[in-house]
C-alpha cells in the first residue's frame, strides 16, 4: 500500500553535496524544494563534536559515515566472464550515507579539470592522431568546454573558502601557482595552508628536478572564512582527520559547513531523512515523481513537477536501471547508455625513509595541505611516443598520521612482532609518502549494470561492476610512477619504496573514493545519458547529478568539477527550464 | 471581530510610536502585534515545539513549583479566543486574567503593566489572527497555600506596583523608548536582576545586577566592572550582540541565544538602538571595582588545567585564549569567563553550548559538553585555569562548586 503524497516543485534524491546545491539554488527561485535522504540527520554541533570526530575506530574502522552493505551493496568482478560476487566489507572506496552523503568524509582537495580534459577525444586524436586512443578505450569529449564552467569553478571556491595560490589568472601566469591550469576569472577566496616540513621537502626537490610546484588546492580552511551565504568557517587546527572523518571544527567545506545552515532556514526547503527511494515513477516520458520507503517499511509515492538524482553515482545508474529509463549498456554490442564508461582513479606512490638527521610530525596534517606538481597531468606534457595518453599529479599530502591507520615502515619489514614494532617508532616520524593521482580512461568492457544473482535489502537486483584497468592507464601509470620515484630519490632520504599500481583491480584495499560515469554526459543521445547540463535525454525533468556524468575520470579529484556541472545545470534550469520546461538540448 | 473596539489611549512622551489612532485590524497593527510579540518574546514561553505556534501548555519550573504557560490562540475554548481586549490588557497591566483569576508572576506582568493599551490591543489583535489550536493547559503544580490564587493578592501587594510608564524629562527620546522597552516588553529584569526569597526582582540600585536562569548566570547589566557582564561593551557592541548574536566579543548562548533568535534579532535598528542606550545608561553604584589577584601559574589546579586546556580546548579557543572571532569566542579577557558568579562557564564546560543563529550568522557553532569527560575536578582545575590565563584573573573554582552546579542540572 504506497501512500501517496502532494506535489512538490522539486524532489531531491540523496543529500550530499550536490543535492544542497541543487535545494540552495532552486529554493532562491522560491520553489517548494524537497530532499530525501536514506541515512540520519548530521551536522557538527549535534554529531561531529570535536571532542568526539577524531575516533579512529568508530568512523574508519566501524563505518559509522559510511554506507550500511548489510541494506545494499554492489557485486564485483574484472573481466565479463567472471562471476560477480557481493561485497560484504568497504574496501577500495567509500560512499557515505546520512545528510552531507561522502561529502562529510573528504579530504578536501579541491581541483578544476584541464580545458583539454573536456575534450579527451577530440584534442589527443587532433594532437597525436586517431591512433594514439588505444582501441579499447571508449574515451569521448564532455559536450561542455572550461570555459562554460569556469565562472561555475568559481561559485564553488568561493562557497567552500577554498585555500591555494591561482596559477592562471585570466590567461597571465601567476608565479607560485599551477601554470597549467585554465584561466580562472579570480584568485583563490583564500590563501594556501601553512607548509609543514614533508610537503616543502618535496617541493624543494621537485624544483630541482625543474618542475613548478605549487601548494595543493585545499577545502580545509587556511583561515576564518564567511562565505556569500553567510555561513562561517573557521581556520583549520591540522589535526590530520579529514578523509574518513567529519571536522569538528567547522574547518573543511562540506555542505553542513557551507550551504546547510543558510538553506535549512528557508521556508520553502524541507529535508526527509531515512527516504529510501526505490524508483523514479514515469508517464508518457516524463517523471511523476519517486516512490520511497521509510525504516519502517512504509511506502510513499511523492509527486514533482521536477526530479534529481544526486546521490553516490552507482546509486543513481542503479536508480535508472530499476526505474526502466534509458536502455543498459551491453558491452558485446555497444548498445545502450546507462552504466556505460565507469571509470576509477589509478593511484601508485612511494615512501621516502630518512635517518633520525630529518624528522617530520605526520599528525600535523590536513586532507589537502600538500605541494603538487602538474607537469604530467592530462596532456600538459608530450606524449609522442609514450604509448599511452592522459596523466596525473604528482603530490606530498601530509595528510594525517593517526595512530591506528598511519604506520608506514619498509616494505620488508615483519608484519607483526617485535620487528615491527620497532620499525613503527624508527620511522613513525622520518617518512614521507608521495603519489600520482592518475586518470582513469573508460574502456569497452567496465560497466555497471543488474546482477542476475543477488538482491538488495529491498528486493532489488544489486549493482554489478565489472572494472579493470585499461591497457592505457597501466603504461600511463608506470610512466608517473618512475616520475614519482625519481622525485622520491631527489628527496634526500636513505631508501625509497615504491608501490605501483596494482593490476589488476584489486576492489579490496582503500584506494580512493572517486567512481565515475555510468550516466555519462555528451553531445548526443547516441553517446550519453544526459546532455550537457545533467538533464536526462529520455525525461526531461530529470535531471543527474555528480561524478556519474563523467565520461572517463581526469587525473585530478572530483569534487570541484561534480560542483560546477551542478551550479552549470541549474544555471540553465534557472535562465531557461523553469520559463520553459522541456529539453535544453534538442537531440 | 472578537474583541470590541476600544477608544484608545494615547500616552504622551513615548518616542517612536505611532501617534495616530489606528483601526485595530488594519494589517499595520497586527504587523505592530506580531513585532511587539516578538518584543516580548512571548514565543519562548507560549511555544512548545511541535504543538502549535502559542498554543502554551510549557512546564515552567519555579522555586514553588511548576506552572503551564497559556494558550495564546484564538481558541474559544482553551485559548484567548474569547478573551475581549481589555480583558487581555487586564492580563498585562493587572496580572489578572479572563476568569478574574490571579495570574502567576511566571507571566511577567509586573513588567508588562507599563505597556501602553495601544501596544497591548495591538498584540492582542494580531493573536487573534494566528491559527486556533484546541489545547487545554494543565493547572498549575503549586502546592498548598501558594495554590489559592487569592495568596497571590498578598504577594502582589508586596511586590507589584500597578503602574503605566513613567517618562523621564530630563532624558533623551532614545533613552526612554529604551527603558519603556527593557523595563517593559523585553522584560530584560526577569533574568537579570536578582530575586528575592519569594521569586520577586529585586528593584532600585539591585536590579540588573545579575541573576540566575535556567541554570546559567545572567549577568550584571550595569556598567562599571570590566571584569563582570557587559561593563566592557559599547553601545553598538551590544546593539550587534542583540541584532546578530554575535558581536566579535562573544555570542549569545543558552537562554540568551533564545531571546535573540527569537525577540532581538527581529527588533528593528531603532529599538536596539534605545535597548543599547537605556541599558549601557544603568548606574554603576558600587565605586571602583575590587582589584582581582590571578591565581599564580605554579598553582597545582593552574599546571593541571593547563594541560586540560592544551588537549580538550586550545584547538577551538586558541593557544593563547584568542578564540576566532564570531566562530569561537575568546577567552583572554573575556567577561563571561571572569564573572564572579561561576555558574555560566561551568555550566558550557559541562555542557556544552551553542550560538544563537540568526540570518546574521546562520551557522549554529557550538560547544560540545564535557561532563561525560571531565571529572569534577578537572572542570575545577580548567575552569580555574581559563580564568586565571591570558591576562585573566579570577577566583578559583573548587571541584564542589563543580558538583553542585553539575547536580543542579
Amino acid at each position: 500500500m504506497t501512500t501517496i503524497l502532494p506535489r512538490r516543485d522539486v524532489v531531491i534524491v540523496g543529500f550530499g553535496w550536490t543535492g544542497a546545491i541543487v535545494a540552495e539554488q532552486l529554493t532562491q527561485e522560491g520553489l517548494d524544494v524537497l530532499a530525501l535522504e536514506r541515512g540520519h540527520w548530521r551536522d557538527t554541533s549535534t554529531d561531529y563534536a570535536v571532542n568526539n570526530a577524531q575516533d579512529e575506530v568508530r568512523y574508519r574502522y566501524r563505518d559509522e559515515l559510511f554506507e550500511d552493505l548489510s541494506r545494499e551493496t554492489l557485486t564485483f568482478r574484472n573481466q565479463s566472464n567472471q562471476e560477480a560476487l557481493p561485497m560484504r566489507m568497504l574496501g577500495s572506496f567509500l560512499p557515505g550515507t546520512n545528510v552531507g552523503g561522502s561529502g562529510v568524509h573528504w579530504n578536501g582537495q579541491t581541483w578544476r579539470f584541464l580545458p583539454t580534459d573536456f575534450q579527451a577525444r577530440s584534442h589527443n586524436e587532433e594532437r597525436y592522431g586517431a591512433d594514439a586512443i588505444d582501441e579499447e578505450l571508449t574515451i569521448q569529449d564532455w559536450g561542455v568546454t572550461y570555459e562554460e564552467l569556469e565562472p561555475h569553478y568559481d561559485t564553488f571556491d568561493k562557497l567552500c573558502g577554498i585555500a591555494g595560490q591561482a596559477g592562471n589568472l585570466g590567461g597571465e601566469i601567476q608565479q607560485g601557482g599551477n601554470p597549467f591550469e585554465g584561466p580562472r576569472s579570480s584568485p583563490y577566496p583564500n590563501p594556501p595552508m601553512d607548509m609543514v616540513a614533508a610537503p616543502l621537502r618535496f617541493a624543494d626537490a621537485a624544483r630541482e628536478l625543474g618542475y613548478q610546484p605549487f601548494p595543493g588546492p585545499s577545502a580545509n580552511m587556511s583561515r576564518a572564512y564567511t562565505n556569500p551565504l553567510g555561513v562561517s568557517l573557521a581556520p583549520c587546527s591540522y589535526c590530520g582527520f579529514c578523509e574518513k572523518y567529519a571536522c569538528g571544527n567547522y574547518s573543511k567545506a562540506t555542505a553542513a559547513t557551507t550551504i546547510l545552515p543558510a538553506l535549512m532556514r528557508r521556508e520553502n526547503f524541507t529535508l526527509k531523512t531515512g527516504a529510501m527511494v526505490l524508483r523514479v515513477e514515469t508517464r508518457g516520458g516524463r517523471a511523476t515523481g519517486v516512490t520511497y520507503v521509510t525504516p519502517e517499511g512504509d511506502e510513499f509515492f511523492q509527486p514533482a513537477d521536477m526530479v534529481f538524482l544526486c546521490a553516490y553515482i552507482t546509486h543513481n545508474v542503479n536508480l535508472l536501471m530499476q526505474s526502466g529509463i534509458g536502455e543498459i549498456y551491453d558491452p558485446r554490442t555497444g548498445e545502450g547508455q546507462v552504466g556505460r564508461n565507469y571509470a576509477y582513479q589509478t593511484m601508485s606512490g612511494a615512501n621516502v625513509f630518512y635517518d633520525d638527521d630529518f624528522s617530520v610530525n605526520p599528525f600535523v596534517g590536513a586532507g589537502a595541505l600538500g605541494q603538487c606538481i602538474d607537469e604530467f597531468n592530462g596532456d600538459n606534457f608530450d606524449h609522442e611516443g609514450l604509448g599511452f595518453i592522459g596523466g596525473g599529479y604528482i603530490a606530498q599530502w601530509q595528510t594525517n598520521g593517526r595512530p591506528i591507520e598511519h604506520h608506514p615502515v619498509p616494505s620488508d619489514t615483519p608484519t607483526f612482532g617485535l620487528g615491527w614494532k620497532q620499525a613503527v617508532r624508527a620511522n613513525y616520524n622520518h617518512t614521507i609518502g608521495i603519489g600520482a593521482h592518475g586518470a582513469s580512461h573508460s574502456r569497452r568492457g567496465n560497466h555497471l549494470d543488474l546482477d542476475p544473482t543477488y538482491r538488495d535489502a529491498y528486493g532489488r537486483p544489486l549493482m554489478r561492476l565489472t572494472f579493470d584497468f585499461s591497457r592505457n592507464d597501466i603504461a600511463m601509470s608506470a610512466y608517473l610512477t618512475d616520475r614519482v620515484e625519481e622525485i622520491a630519490r631527489a628527496m634526500g632520504g636513505n631508501r625509497v619504496d615504491v608501490s605501483p599500481l596494482k593490476v589488476p583491480y584489486d576492489i579490496k584495499p582503500y584506494q580512493t573514493t572517486h567512481n565515475t560515469g555510468g550516466h555519462i554526459m555528451g553531445d548526443s543521445p547516441d553517446n550519453s545519458v544526459t546532455n550537457k547540463f545533467n538533464q536526462s535525454w529520455d525525461v526531461s525533468n530529470l535531471f543527474l547529478m555528480g561524478a556519474g556524468n563523467f565520461p572517463q575520470n581526469p587525473g585530478y579529484n572530483p569534487t570541484g568539477t561534480v560542483a560546477a556541472l551542478a551550479y552549470h545545470s541549474l544555471a540553465e534550469i534557472r535562465r531557461s527550464y523553469l520559463q520553459n520546461p522541456g529539453p535544453l538540448v534538442q537531440a | 471581530m472578537r474583541h470590541s473596539l476600544l477608544p484608545l489611549i494615547l500616552f504622551a512622551a513615548l518616542p517612536a510610536l505611532p501617534a495616530a489612532a489606528q483601526d485595530q485590524n488594519t494589517y499595520s497593527t497586527v504587523e505592530r502585534g506580531l513585532y511587539l510579540t516578538r518584543m516580548g518574546d512571548c514565543e519562548a514561553c507560549h511555544t512548545v515545539e511541535g504543538e502549535g505556534r502559542m498554543a502554551g501548555g510549557f512546564g515552567l519550573p519555579t522555586p514553588f513549583g511548576t506552572i503551564y504557560s497559556a494558550n495564546l490562540t484564538p481558541d474559544e475554548a482553551t485559548g484567548i479566543g474569547s478573551w475581549s481586549a481589555d480583558a487581555f490588557y487586564r492580563a498585562m497591566n493587572e496580572g489578572i486574567g479572563h476568569d478574574g483569576k490571579r495570574l502567576y508572576p511566571a507571566f511577567p506582568y509586573t513588567n508588562f503593566t507599563i505597556v501602553t493599551r495601544e501596544d497591548s490591543d495591538a498584540i492582542f489583535s494580531y493573536l487573534q489572527t494566528i491559527e486556533p489550536v484546541r489545547n487545554r493547559v494543565p493547572e498549575p503544580d503549586i502546592p498548598f497555600p501558594l495554590d489559592i490564587r487569592t495568596a497571590m493578592r498578598g504577594w502582589n501587594l508586596l511586590f507589584f506596583d500597578e503602574r503605566d510608564f513613567d517618562p523621564d524629562p530630563q532624558k533623551s527620546e532614545l533613552w526612554n523608548r529604551g527603558k519603556y522597552v527593557v523595563e517593559g516588553l523585553a522584560h530584560c529584569s526577569a533574568c537579570h536582576s536578582p530575586r528575592n526569597p519569594l521569586g520577586a526582582q529585586r528593584g532600585g540600585d539591585a536590579s540588573y545586577t545579575g541573576g540566575h536562569a535556567e541554570g546559567w548566570y545572567a549577568p550584571s547589566l550595569r556598567d562599571g566592572d570590566a571584569h563582570e557582564g557587559i561593563g566592557e561593551w559599547s553601545e553598538e557592541d551590544l546593539a550587534t550582540y542583540l541584532k546578530t548574536g554575535r558581536n566579535g566579543r562573544t555570542a549569545a548562548i543558552g537562554p540568551m541565544a533564545e531571546v535573540v533568535e527569537k525577540s532581538t534579532q527581529y527588533l528593528d535598528d531603532e529599538d536596539i538602538a534605545a535597548i543599547a542606550a537605556y541599558i549601557k545608561d544603568l548606574p554603576f553604584e558600587d565605586g571602583e571595582p575590587e582589584e582581582v589577584e590571578p591565581v599564580r601559574e605554579t598553582d597545582p589546579a593552574m599546571i593541571a588545567g593547563a594541560e586540560i586546556y592544551a588537549t580538550q580546548c586550545a584547538a577551538c579557543h586558541g593557544m593563547e585564549g584568542e578564540g576566532v572571532e564570531n566562530i569561537f569566542g575568546g577567552i583572554a579577557g573575556s567577561s563571561l569567563t571572569q564573572a564572579d558568579d561561576p555558574t555560566t562557564v561551568v555550566h558550557i564546560i559541562l555542557r556544552g553550548a551553542r550560538a544563537a543563529v540568526t540570518d546574521a550568522y546562520p551557522t549554529p557553532h557550538a560547544m560540545p559538553a564535557f561532563d561525560w569527560k571531565l571529572t569534577d575536578e578537572e572542570v575545577a582545575q580548567v575552569t580555574t585555569f581559563v580564568r586565571n590565563a591570558f591576562g585573566n584573573a579570577a577566583p578559583a573554582i573548587t571541584s564542589n562548586r563543580v558538583g553542585e552546579i553539575r547536580e543542579a542540572e
